[in-house]
């Protein structure tokens, strides 16, 4: 049962939160340019990495802000928490 | 003082029990007495009580072998009827008046059990027997089941509800202390001094640890000082103390639940204010673990006798319970610890013999025995012992060098009683829990924490045994240091404490001087001769079935844990689990480490599963949802139905009508006059700002940039994956405000969603969404004479040339302030009129008032599915389920193809999406038009003699129309749109197929005429 510090209330028990999966996934503009296949990548496929992932929470039983962060997926341990739109944060080398 | 005999094996003095507070109780029915301080083995056993269950597999009579919650053979089922629980270890009951427990496993009796029979047989029923046999044929296992649950037994579960009480409550810390022994009061104390806010857990009613079986003036300096210290933390307003609290879990970031037993130790029920337990959620800044260490038996020959018993057991029933399990007691050790269990039976009259494998022994230890007139056979081991229901003798025979076979002359020792240690094992659970790695340390023959490894997100601190420090006195200042680097690390200044002087003569040393012997040799091989060598008590596993699992291939620890269920049972192998590694290491020919350990899971012991749920039963469970008009419901002899967390009536039947009936009527009422229905619970969201527009244009399907203020539209929410998520009617209250409705289920999902999108996506867009959903009452009137109705609350001009369909006005209603939607989800005549909520239950009444003139009829949610359906009205959810499009649906009219994008429209154009013949929403009249489909029926291309046949499709929804006279279905059906006219097959669960014909799926008023009226 992990604690997340969430950027706008600060730590908090993680069963007030929801992941909603990898963040830094930018919605294509021109969507009506893309083949199926760059339309397809963008829908359904994600990085499933062993080590740093970078995903969007949202604070859902609490202020239901949106935030990224940082976490260790084998240790699962949240490393770094940031504001939407702030670049990925330096989690001391660690990639 | 009790009138009653006192017990057979109570000791005439001495013990922390009160013996002007004497308890009966009844085991198997038969009544005894006991003390208060009692647990319910002690008193069992004060009364001569050695047989106390039948084992697992083999029903092999059983006694107690430990006084603490490692205990693996006395499990009891306590109490009757609604309170009864199964497999509670009677060392962890603590005694009261009219207490009630029966042994488990057997029948007719404990002494007499039929399915001892297993014992004789138990040759043909070694470990991985269940798989091996009942594996085939695989369709015959269901039949096995039944016989191998009944036969394996153990205790029966309660039918009735649970009649006691129970609670969750969350506490914070900065230390928490797991563990109320010497470490962990010191630990306290040294946290405490800080000013830390210390948390102190211990599963025994009082605090003292291994101090508890020490005998009166052993070690009293040590007992005063922690009689001081517990008498300082309890004054400090800072430290917290749980006893009868048992640290069940230690999760990720320093999350430990715990499970106070807070009644436990009282007749059930007769506390009328306290819990029966509370279940506790910690979040701990520091943890120092100080849970102490398990004693292990050795391995011998029917190591499972009733009466063979853990040394240090033996010593606790003397010195803490004043019993004395035995007259004549063989101790039998590997290690120092038991000295002390020798010379205190001793001391209370006992016959002793000491019975050591190692042939050098400390020669304090052998002067001490020889003064107490002990008997001494060191280098000699335990080959056999005599006695079926109890232990009646042993013979014991001379080890060689290696300690792998006897040999020389044999004695036989008549004893009832055999105190047997092989050491101790520290309780390393919650560290392993925690994520640290343990590491193997050869002088103490056991696993430690290895303190390299602590998680940083689970800082802790392992003290005293269970860190495999044995010394009292050693333990005092490791858990001195590890309570204030505890704090320390917690942010406050180190303080110190000072501790009692250290007394070499005194201190009790633990194991001291080891020399393992994993298993101990008898005349026979293992595996071979009637003898068992048990490890595993109450999963009835022994040596010979590690050989068996070694044989087989189960080499590694993993394999061997569930090929032979060793560590499996309720206990978790807290006594077995170190014996089993090290009789593989040796088969192997390997190092323990190299074996390793398995993994150590929570609860460290069961935990009641009422527990975990605390006040969350009954109607506490689930939150409910109830609009301002429920109680006229419920007034009104509606039936509910749940949505969501809402009820909503779902019909509402007359004197003695069933739900078809009344939903027939409330239909055909709609259809021919009117009706009323609560629609407060729709979704709501108010969504403003200046890019309120742009916003719905790219969640909804269809342009929202030109309708008029004033205006609603329908529309339709696609996920990025093109499929249909959400519909529902949002109106245009001003240039840049908008109402927007969702289904009741998906109200919290559609604002999620609205917002994820306008937070991670979009946050340049001025929009902002706010639920309004409990913030508006709404009754919905439909039907012919809808209009007549409102007129007679409202000045609103009500003419469609002043308020066409699909817009909104506002105004009063029935003088209070309204707003009215012109919207239909009958295809009637409708006004759906919202008032702030507090007037919800004024304008329902005034409604159904006014409306006696007009016969109205108020409807629930089973009409309102039926008239939509009618009508061709899709349900989010019921009709289509996250893989169907908006033109799946034939609701290609409301995918704009203006718009350059919008959520889900590239997917549209993909080659699945967009290619013909995938399943498309179509109507479906039977050929019988009573006959009413069963919803999820499948329609198959072929039809065959038996089911499985092809699927094309499958209805879903489908109801008997009132206003048609016959039935009605909607159905996914692959290239539905082509098959118009076509006649279908739908199979039934019983296999009838019913012939059905693919129709429009708009079954009244084609041209929505009725609605715009």
């Amino acid at each position: 049962m992990i604690l997340i510090n969430c950027p706008y209330c600060g730590e908090r028990d993680q069963t007030e939160f929801a992941c909603h999966g990898e963040a830094h996934i930018a919605r294509p503009t021109d969507t009506a340019s893309l083949t199926d296949e760059q339309w397809g990548d963008y829908v359904f496929f994600r990085t499933n990495p062993k080590g740093i992932h970078y995903e969007r929470w949202v604070h859902v039983h609490g202020c239901r802000r949106w935030f990224n962060a940082v976490r260790h997926t084998v240790q699962d341990e949240i490393l770094a928490t940031y504001e939407v739109g702030a670049p990925r944060p330096d989690v001391g080398g660690q990639q | 003082m009790s009138d009653e005999r006192e017990a057979p094996n109570r000791l005439p003095a001495g013990g922390s029990i009160d013996r002007d507070r004497p308890l009966s109780f009844t085991f198997d029915g038969k009544s005894y007495s006991g003390y208060a301080g009692d647990t319910l083995a002690s008193a069992l056993l004060a009364n001569g009580v050695v047989l106390m269950g039948r084992s697992f597999k083999y029903h092999r009579p059983r006694g107690l072998i430990a006084a603490g919650s490692e205990e693996p053979n006395a499990l009891m089922q306590l109490e009757k009827g609604d309170r009864t629980e199964p497999n509670t270890r009677a060392t962890c009951i603590e005694l009261y008046s009219g207490l009630s427990a029966t042994s488990q496993n057997r029948w007719p009796s404990l002494s007499f059990d039929i399915g001892a029979v297993n014992s004789l047989v138990s040759r043909f029923i070694p470990a991985g027997f269940y798989y091996k046999t009942f594996m085939w044929p695989a369709s015959m296992w269901l039949t096995y089941e039944k016989f191998i649950r009944k036969a394996a037994g153990l205790g029966v579960s309660p039918t009735a509800p649970d009649p006691d009480r129970y609670e969750n409550t969350h506490a914070h810390c900065e230390v928490l202390v797991v563990g109320a022994g010497p470490a962990g009061i010191a630990a306290a104390a040294a946290a405490a001094a800080s000013g830390a806010r210390v948390l102190l857990i211990d599963e025994q009613n009082e605090a003292g640890g291994s101090l508890l079986a020490s005998a009166t003036g052993e070690q009293e300096p040590v007992r005063a000082w922690i009689a001081d210290a517990v008498e300082q933390l309890q004054s400090n307003p800072d430290v917290t103390i749980l006893k009868r609290t048992t640290v069940t879990g230690y999760f990720d970031y320093n999350y430990l639940t715990a499970l106070e037993k807070v009644t436990d130790h009282l007749p059930p029920g007769s506390d009328p204010v306290a819990p029966r337990q509370r279940f506790w959620k910690i979040r701990a800044r520091q943890v120092v673990i100080a849970a102490g260490a398990i004693e292990r038996p050795l391995v011998f020959a029917d190591n499972d006798r009733p009466g063979v018993m853990l040394a240090n057991a033996v010593n606790t029933y003397i010195n803490r319970y004043a019993v004395l399990p035995g007259r004549n007691i063989v101790v039998f050790t590997n290690n120092d610890s038991a000295y002390r269990t020798a010379l205190n039976a001793a001391n209370k009259g006992a016959e002793v013999v000491v019975v050591d494998t190692r042939r050098e022994v400390d020669n304090t230890l052998v002067e001490s025995l020889k003064n107490a007139g002990i008997k001494h056979f060191p280098g000699h081991a335990i080959v056999s012992v005599q006695g079926k229901l109890a232990v009646g003798a042993v013979r014991i025979m001379p080890l060689s060098e290696d300690g792998k076979t006897v040999q020389g002359q044999a004695w036989e020792l008549s004893c009832d009683c055999i105190a047997n240690s092989g050491g101790w094992t520290p309780s390393v659970h919650l560290f392993s829990q925690s994520g640290g790695k343990l590491a193997y340390r050869d002088g103490i023959a056991a696993f430690v924490p290895d303190a390299a490894t602590v998680r940083s997100v689970n800082p802790c601190f392992s003290a005293g045994a269970c860190n495999g420090t044995f010394s009292t006195t050693d333990c005092l200042s490791e858990g001195a240091t590890a309570g204030r680097a505890a704090a320390i690390a917690a942010g406050f200044p180190g303080s110190d404490v000072q501790l009692p002087a250290s007394d070499p003569a005194s201190d009790d040393r633990g194991q001291g001087d080891i020399h393992p012997l994993w298993l101990v040799p008898t005349v026979h091989p293992v595996g071979e001769g009637a003898a068992k060598h048990f490890h595993d008590f109450q999963n009835d596993v022994t040596a010979a079935d590690i050989h068996l699992a070694a044989r087989e291939g189960y080499l590694s620890v993993e394999h061997l844990k569930r090929y032979t269920t060793t560590g499996m049972a309720t206990d978790q192998g807290k006594t077995s689990n170190l014996n089993a590694l090290a009789i593989m290491a040796d088969i192997r020919g390997a190092q323990i480490p190299e074996v390793g350990t398995t993994t150590f899971r929570p609860p460290y012991t069961p935990v009641t599963l009422g527990a975990i749920a605390g006040q969350e039963t009954g109607e506490l469970f689930l939150q409910v949802r109830q609009t301002p008009m429920h109680r006229w419901h419920v007034e009104h002899n509606a039936v509910f139905e749940d949505v969501g967390d809402w009820k909503r009536p779902r019909y509402y039947p007359l004197g003695v009508e069933d739900m078809h009936a009344a939903v027939q009527r409330e239909c055909a009422a709609v259809r021919d006059r009117v009706g009323i229905l609560d629609a407060s619970t729709l979704g709501k969201i108010d969504i403003q700002g200046e890019d309120a527009a742009e916003f719905l244009e790219m969640i909804y399907t269809n342009g929202w940039k030109k309708l008029a203020v004033g205006g609603c539209r329908y529309g339709l929410m696609l996920n990025e994956h093109g499929m249909i998520f959400d519909d529902g009617v949002t109106s245009r209250l001003g240039e840049h405000h908008f109402h927007m409705t969702t289904t009741t289920g998906g109200a919290a999902r559609v604002l999620n969603w609205l917002e994820e999108w306008l937070q991670t996506e979009w946050p340049q867009m001025n929009v902002y969404c706010t639920s309004v959903t409990e913030q508006w009452a709404v009754a919905a009137i439909n039907g012919p004479r809808a209009r007549e109705l409102l007129s007679t609350l409202t000045d609103i001009d009500l003419s469609t040339e002043a308020f066409p369909f699909m817009t909104t006005s506002e105004g009063q209603v029935a003088g209070v302030p309204a707003r009215i939607y012109r919207i239909s989800f009958t295809g009637e005549l409708s006004y759906e009129i919202n008032v702030p909520a507090r007037y919800g239950r004024y304008l329902w009444d005034t409604l159904i008032e006014a409306g006696k003139a007009f016969d109205l009829c108020p409807y629930g949610t089973e009409s309102m599915h039926v008239l939509r359906a009618e009508k061709g009205f899709i349900i989010v959810g019921q009709d289509t389920d996250g893989t169907v499009t908006p033109h799946d649906v034939d609701m290609s009219w409301i995918v704009s193809d203006k718009k350059d994008d919008f959520l889900g429209k590239r997917s549209l154009s993909r080659l699945d999406t967009a290619r013909d013949g995938r399943p498309q929403l179509v109507g479906l009249l039977t050929e019988d038009p009573a006959f009413v489909l069963p919803e999820g029926a499948h329609i198959v291309s072929q039809v065959l003699d038996k089911p499985p046949m092809p699927t094309i499709g499958h209805v879903t929804s489908s109801y008997l129309s009132p206003n048609l006279g016959r039935s009605i279905a909607l159905a996914l059906l692959q290239n539905g749109k082509n098959r118009k006219g076509d006649t279908v097959q739908v199979q039934l669960m019983d296999g009838t197929v019913i012939n059905a014909q693919v129709s429009s799926t708009v079954f009244v008023d084609e041209k929505g005429e009725r609605a715009r009226g």
